[in-house]
């Protein structure tokens, strides 16, 4: 995927630039950090919290096929089909077949990150089967031809004077005003004639519970029960990580979820699908089908990234980057942003195409530190960056610079010597006590001041001082 | 200390101390030896290995390792003036060192006698400075290695509580990394420029005459930038304050 994308660096330096991206990401990542912070403040179990949510999702990944095959057992005794795919290509390939054998013109879709790392907004596309997201932020993303920039807020790089702009030119009519409440009934107002149209509703599963096959949508909006009730066929597809043992589980992960990600102690709407429409039942669809997706993640489950597969995609990490909060999730490239997305695009990606991300963190352990599920982030990027020098993917004069120092710094008294040199060296660039401008540093120098050496190393002076005691 | 042996220290430096500001070396070796340590500096130090351990490059961070451990592992104590060195010496190394059979359990016995200085004298040594005073207010940044792998926090604002007629502001997001993370700021050094702008305009918001932090790098990330913005904000090491030599040339100033 994104193989046309510019490199990283110039990627991130145009986001620098863009001042309205940097307000739009401000106000949001602003909001969730102090909405987050008073949330876990008002709950003083949640270290406890926290800590039975990773022995959950810990024995869950211990016993990963036990618990799918439980889920998949109870899930077609509740009526639905399940579907495995390998990889991403036979996800898309899975759920564009359901589509078609549907006969879907129109299909609905409830916000999937999900759906977005299998491709299956082109893939729908592809088969000439018109999508409608239905989540507020996807609409106005798949409005603005756009991808998601953070996996719980979409839009969260689109200020509301954008969005304004956007469902002005879109809508029909257009909005009667630019607050948000109107432009909110505008959605509502489009969105709500598809709702009641399409052929199949999409939804993602952000738990699928083991002992009952059921799946378990949460949002704000009331999108995903629309997404998934009044179509004749509702397809979930999502990836294998997903499985708790119960339904007690499932809400145990979702204490810490809804804080983690927004604050709120709990989502709006919590629904549980379970099977197709039984007799007697006043809605529902038909045809139910699960579409559990591997991807990379049973790769995972036997390596050092296995960790990763507690993730809960509450967006936490991002929201407290400070690497994200500089440069929004289009930058990263990959379908995850952000801190976790450093750790699977490379996994999703390939290394070599997204080198950059792991690097590209400052290790200063915030996002550890928030995770609801005690993911070690930083170990898990430093285990890219160990294994991203050893394939020689890391550039050829950083290898060389590294090599070169490491060999002087073995050895003292050489370190020593090539020390007292370099400091001398690099008096001579700067005036009173800076340095504005050095060759080989224009890194730094760019940007800030290099404080100038005092011209004696500490082990020059250190060495006279002893002497000078005995 | 009486009846009691003198404990005794070996003081790593950090390459940054060694070659851009000698007198935080100083400073720790005072602060060592009045809180009643015997003070050592073996000449068998260099760097903690982080340009390269950040770079994925452990043949080289554990062949440096190895010899700074055989070099400081005689001391009752090891102490550094970084929260981010002193954290690469007790999780990095250990973790790094663990599938050698031979060096796994050194590692870990250093790690656990490794300290960051200002942590190490309160929690250690119950050290308290007496008959400091620096009329001057200033702010504090939390370096991100030292707060989150090794917890200091309190600490390094316990001692400075000491010093009087200092007055210490809060720093707003004094928990949020400054942009320096060694290699990270050369090599993504736009990204960089934008963490560390708006840390800069947040101790300038603070109107605090000085910034104080345990980090040298941090302290040069910082510094640099607000000397390059034109602030008057003066930069030091907390333990030079804590040592009473705060009165000189601050960090990029000659006397």
């Amino acid at each position: 995927m994104n193989v046309a994308l510019p490199p990283f660096k110039e990627r991130a330096r145009a986001a620098l630039a863009d001042r309205t991206l940097k307000l739009a990401i401000d106000r949001t990542t602003g909001t969730a950090e102090a909405k987050r912070a008073a949330a876990v403040a008002a709950f003083p179990e949640f270290d406890a919290a926290r800590a039975r949510g990773r022995a959950i999702k810990d024995h869950v990944i211990a016993n990963l096929g036990h618990y799918l095959e439980m889920f998949e057992r109870n899930a077609t005794a509740s009526g639905a089909h399940v579907h495995w795919a390998v990889d991403d290509a036979e996800a898309r390939a899975i759920v564009t077949r359901l589509c078609l054998d549907a006969k879907a013109k129109v299909v609905t879709r409830s916000k999937s990150m999900l759906g977005e790392e299998i491709g299956l907004p082109h893939a729908l596309a592809d088969a000439g089967i018109e999508r409608v997201e239905t989540d507020l932020a996807e609409h106005i993303i798949q409005l603005a031809g756009e991808t998601p920039s953070h996996i719980i807020w979409p839009a969260m790089h689109r200020t509301r004077e954008q969005v304004a702009e956007l469902f002005n030119a879109s809508h029909q009519p257009p909005p009667e005003a630019d607050d948000p409440a109107t432009m909110v009934q505008s959605a509502r107002r489009v969105l709500r004639e598809k709702f009641l149209g399409a052929d199949v509703g999409i939804s993602g599963a952000n738990f699928l519970v083991a002992d009952t096959g059921a799946t378990c949508t949460v949002t704000n909006e009331g999108n995903a029960e629309l997404t998934t009730t009044p179509p004749r066929v509702h397809i979930v597809t999502a990836g294998i990580e997903k499985i708790v043992p119960s339904t007690a589980h499932a809400m145990a992960l979702l204490r810490i979820l809804v804080r983690s990600a927004t604050g709120g102690e709990l989502t709006q709407y919590t629904t549980f699908h379970c099977g197709p429409k039984r007799p007697g039942d006043a809605d529902g669809p038909e045809e139910m089908h699960i579409v559990l997706v591997d991807n990379g993640r049973t790769k995972m489950l036997a390596g050092e990234f296995r960790e990763m597969l507690r993730c809960i995609r509450c967006g936490a990490c991002m929201n407290h980057c400070v690497v994200y909060r500089q440069i929004g999730g289009h930058a990263y490239g990959g379908t995850y942003p952000g801190p976790m997305g450093s750790v699977l695009t490379p996994v999703l990606d390939g290394l070599a195409a997204a080198r950059d991300l792991p690097n590209a963190c400052t290790m200063n352990g915030r996002c550890a530190e928030v995770c609801p599920v005690g993911i070690p982030i930083p170990t898990l990027l430093r285990a890219w960056r160990r294994r991203s020098w050893r394939e020689r993917l890391e550039p050829g004069a950083l290898r060389a610079g590294i090599g070169l120092w490491a060999q002087v710094a073995y050895r003292p008294a050489l370190y020593r010597l090539a020390s007292r040199i370099g400091v001398r060296a690099l008096r001579a660039f700067g005036r009173d006590g800076w340095i504005g401008s050095l060759p080989l540093a224009g890194g730094w120098t760019a940007y800030r001041d290099l404080p100038r050496p005092s011209g004696r190393t500490f082990m020059e002076q250190y060495r006279d001082q002893q002497k000078g005691r005995k | 200390m009486s009846g009691q042996p003198q404990p005794t220290v070996g003081l790593f430096v950090t390459c940054l101390v060694d070659a851009i500001r000698p007198q935080i070396g100083f400073a720790a070796i005072q602060l060592l030896e009045e809180a009643g340590c015997r003070v050592e500096v073996p000449e068998a130090q260099t760097c903690c290995g982080q340009p390269a351990f950040n770079s994925g490059d452990d043949r080289d961070t554990a062949r440096l390792a190895r010899q700074t451990i055989a070099a400081f592992e005689g001391f009752d104590h090891v102490v550094l003036p970084s929260g981010s060195c002193a954290a690469t010496m007790v999780h990095g190394w250990p973790e790094l060192l663990a599938g050698d059979p031979d060096w796994a359990a050194r590692a870990k016995a250093f790690a656990a006698k490794t300290h960051e200085i200002t942590s190490f004298l309160v929690d250690v040594l119950g050290y308290a400075p007496s008959g400091r005073r620096l009329a001057a207010s200033a702010t504090y940044h939390d370096s991100c290695s030292g707060l989150r792998e090794l917890g200091v926090a309190a600490q390094p604002r316990a001692l400075l509580a000491h010093v009087e007629a200092l007055e210490m502001r809060g720093l707003p997001g004094n928990d949020v990394c400054c942009g320096f993370g060694g290699t990270f700021c050369v090599k993504y050094s736009d990204i960089s420029n934008a963490i560390v702008t708006e840390k800069a305009e947040a101790i300038e918001g603070t109107g605090a005459d000085l910034l104080l932090a345990g980090d040298l790098g941090c302290l040069m990330n910082m510094a640099g930038k607000l000397h390059r913005r034109g602030a008057k904000t003066r930069c030091f090491h907390a333990i030079e304050v804590l040592a009473g030599r705060a009165d000189g040339p601050a960090i990029g100033e000659e006397a």
